[in-house]
């Protein structure tokens, strides 16, 4: 394309590709307003308050997770090692559901075990430089072949989902409110009000746009990664205690399926893979028009096939329109 | 510093430099080969039944994943990464066996033929989408691999299919000497013929060069985004090769994609290639597929719990990176 159909299209479209960069969120909105209109369209009188709640319901732990992405994005990383984590958090948990500390000793494992798993990946990142994607998939491998042990260990105990992880994951207040908002609003403020307001943001911003500059500014970029994948992992963990919860199953695949999903949640959200641009509302937002999607290609009676090609062609379109309008500034 | 005002000395210590990191890049290799034969040894000396027929399985096992780590290799020696090869192998395996149902053995000729377009193909498109969007690779392969995972789902839901004879027996069972298994024959002709001559050529020169620096290769008049979009195909062309061992191996086309994608990029990354692209071969890949592979079976002979060996994995994975990653860092500060 030469130069200048790029300066004509650069002229005539100047004021929606503004919106789309400094308010990424306005577009997104709109676009998930568009998808619940043709959903209503498609299946009259679907789109209700309980509706809307089961959707959110669904939404939650794909959210989080997506924010795991979020947050190792903006320092130019990525983490595949969250469907590992949250798959063995979810499953650690339901094995001490019959031991004697019950699920709160289950989960603390499960957390510390996380932490440890995000701990080995931050130093690999931080200190030995190892590519996060590598990194993270290296460390998929080792959490989900020590939970398939750990399985084989346990396998005498019986396994369930605790009842208060079922209610907290699945459960709807009056119908309407997710129980998981409890968890999910508080981690949503922390991770908003962190990258906007404290040093801590600043300094994920600040690595992944340009290292070299965070270093000499006096960045310590290892601390910071350290740091980064051991929330992470922390966050995957949570994630997976509210997915086993959502779905009342704990196996050690889990949450498999939710890795790429989180990781195409943060690309629409508006978060750049290459690292410094991006924030965790375009993500929830992302996270929410996956979801309604899978609603409304099942209402529109679609098979998973055509689900996957239609996810796919859409992150495509999202991402390279992201390209476009952020580039050429 | 131009070449013409440089000492001679300096010349000669660049040569040496050169001479060096060849022998270290095959020392990788090498090394790995080395891995190997300890591995093979030490499966014998565990259990001395492991004979030729474990061999000719080992050849059949390692197939697939060999030439997924092939088509990797190549895209990432390009600098970038193609995280839709399990997808576009499903894709290319499910075609393969619909096709030939039901159909004699030279109308499998044609499937095959037409399933290597197809790889071309779905590779062409992914290329294709890299150059023009200027998105991440990383990005668009993913989503891609969900476009190439849903055709496959469309094509057939369920398991199924067929496979010539004759492609099945290019899998399985030896070729000559009963040590000499076929897939392993195969595989190595397949690399001789496509990527050989192609790695001789001017574009496999251009391809190391965008890995190695686009910018510098932009400016040395390498077109960038067709060598780019030329390496995607190649990985297409091998992802359907993959594919289409799968279907030779098994007998029928599976629709959902194996764990191919993550397993290549891992066995490229302990094959000596750098995920910055520029630097490696085909050659590391495919015997670090080898090696992990014996590393499950050493374990399995061990009594070891095979789900430890995915640790291994991982383990061996996260240690080789560190220490590469020390070695760099030492002698980018020296």
């Amino acid at each position: 394309m030469s130069a200048a159909v790029r300066g004509n299209r650069w002229q005539s479209a100047a004021g929606w590709r503004n919106l789309f960069r400094d308010r990424p969120l306005i577009p997104l909105t709109a676009l998930l307003a568009i998808l619940v209109a043709i959903i209503e369209v498609a299946d009259p009188g679907i789109v209700s308050p309980a509706w809307a709640g089961v959707i959110l319901r669904a939404s939650v732990p794909l959210a989080i997770l997506a924010g795991c992405q979020t947050l190792s994005m903006l320092t130019g990383g990525i983490d595949l090692s969250v469907g590992a984590i949250a798959s063995m958090a979810g499953f650690v948990t339901a094995t001490f559901v019959n031991s004697p500390g019950g699920v709160p000793l289950g989960i603390g494992v499960a957390l510390t075990a996380a932490i440890i798993a995000g701990l080995i990946t931050g130093i690999g990142v931080g200190v030995f430089r190892v590519h996060p994607l590598i990194m993270t998939l290296g460390m998929s491998f080792v959490v989900l072949g020590l939970a398939n042990v750990w399985q084989l260990q346990m396998v005498q105990t019986g396994a369930g989902v605790p009842a208060g992880l079922r209610t907290l994951g699945s459960g709807l207040l009056f119908d309407v409110v997710p129980y998981s908002l409890l968890v999910f609003v508080p981690v949503m403020l922390l991770i908003l009000v962190g990258l906007r307001r404290s040093g801590y943001g600043r300094l994920l911003y600040a690595i992944g746009d340009n290292p070299v500059a965070a270093r000499l500014s006096g960045a310590r970029a290892w601390q910071v990664l350290i740091a980064l994948y051991v929330i992470s992992a922390l966050l995957a963990a949570i994630a997976g205690l509210l997915l086993s919860g959502l779905t009342n199953t704990a196996s050690v695949s889990l949450g498999d399926t939710s890795v790429l999903p989180s990781v195409a949640a943060a690309v629409i959200g508006g978060t750049s893979i290459m690292g410094g641009r991006g924030g965790y509302a375009g993500t929830i937002v992302g996270a929410l028009i996956l979801t309604v999607l899978t609603a409304l290609l099942t209402v529109l009676g679609l098979p998973e096939a055509t689900r996957q090609v239609v996810f796919g062609s859409i992150i495509v379109v999202v991402a390279a329109a992201y390209t476009r309008v952020t580039s050429e500034s | 510093m131009t070449a013409a005002t440089a000492p001679v000395d300096a010349r000669l210590a660049r040569a040496t430099v050169i001479l060096g990191s060849a022998v270290r890049r095959n020392i990788w290799t090498i090394a790995l080969l080395a891995l190997l034969v300890v591995l093979l040894l030490s499966a014998k000396v565990i259990q001395p039944r492991y004979g030729f027929i474990a061999i000719q399985g080992l050849g059949t096992s390692v197939l697939p994943l060999g030439l997924a780590a092939v088509a990797q290799a190549i895209v990432v020696i390009g600098g970038g990464i193609d995280l839709s090869i399990g997808s576009m192998m499903a894709l290319t395996s499910v075609v393969a066996a619909t096709a030939m149902t039901g159909q004699n053995e030279e109308t499998g000729v044609v499937v095959v033929l037409g399933v290597l377009l197809l790889g071309l193909v779905l590779g062409g498109i992914n290329g294709a989408l890299v150059v023009t969007t200027r998105v991440p690779d990383i990005v668009v392969t993913l989503a891609m691999s969900f476009v190439w995972a849903g055709f496959a789902l469309l094509v057939r839901a369920a398991p199924g299919g067929e496979a010539a004879q004759w492609l099945k027996d290019l899998a399985v069972g030896p070729l000559g000497n009963q040590w000499v298994p076929k897939a392993a024959v195969v595989m190595l002709l397949i690399v001789a013929i496509v990527w050989i001559p192609v790695a001789r050529s001017k574009l496999g020169l251009s391809i190391y060069a965008i890995g190695s620096n686009s910018l510098a290769a932009f400016r040395s008049g390498v077109p960038v985004g067709r060598t780019r979009f030329l390496a995607y195909a190649l990985t297409g062309l091998f992802a359907a090769l993959a594919g289409l061992s799968l279907t030779a191996s098994t007998g029928i086309g599976t629709p959902v994609p194996g764990p191919y994608t993550l397993e290549s990029v891992a066995a490229v990354v302990l094959g000596g290639v750098s995920l910055a692209g520029g630097r490696g071969g085909v050659f590391g890949p495919i015997v670090a597929v080898v090696v992990l592979q014996m590393i499950r079976t050493d374990m399995t002979f061990l009594n070891i719990d095979s789900n430890l060996a995915i640790v291994a994995q991982g383990v061996i994975l996260i240690g080789v990176l560190m220490s590469a990653s020390l070695l760099e860092f030492r002698r980018t500060r020296r």
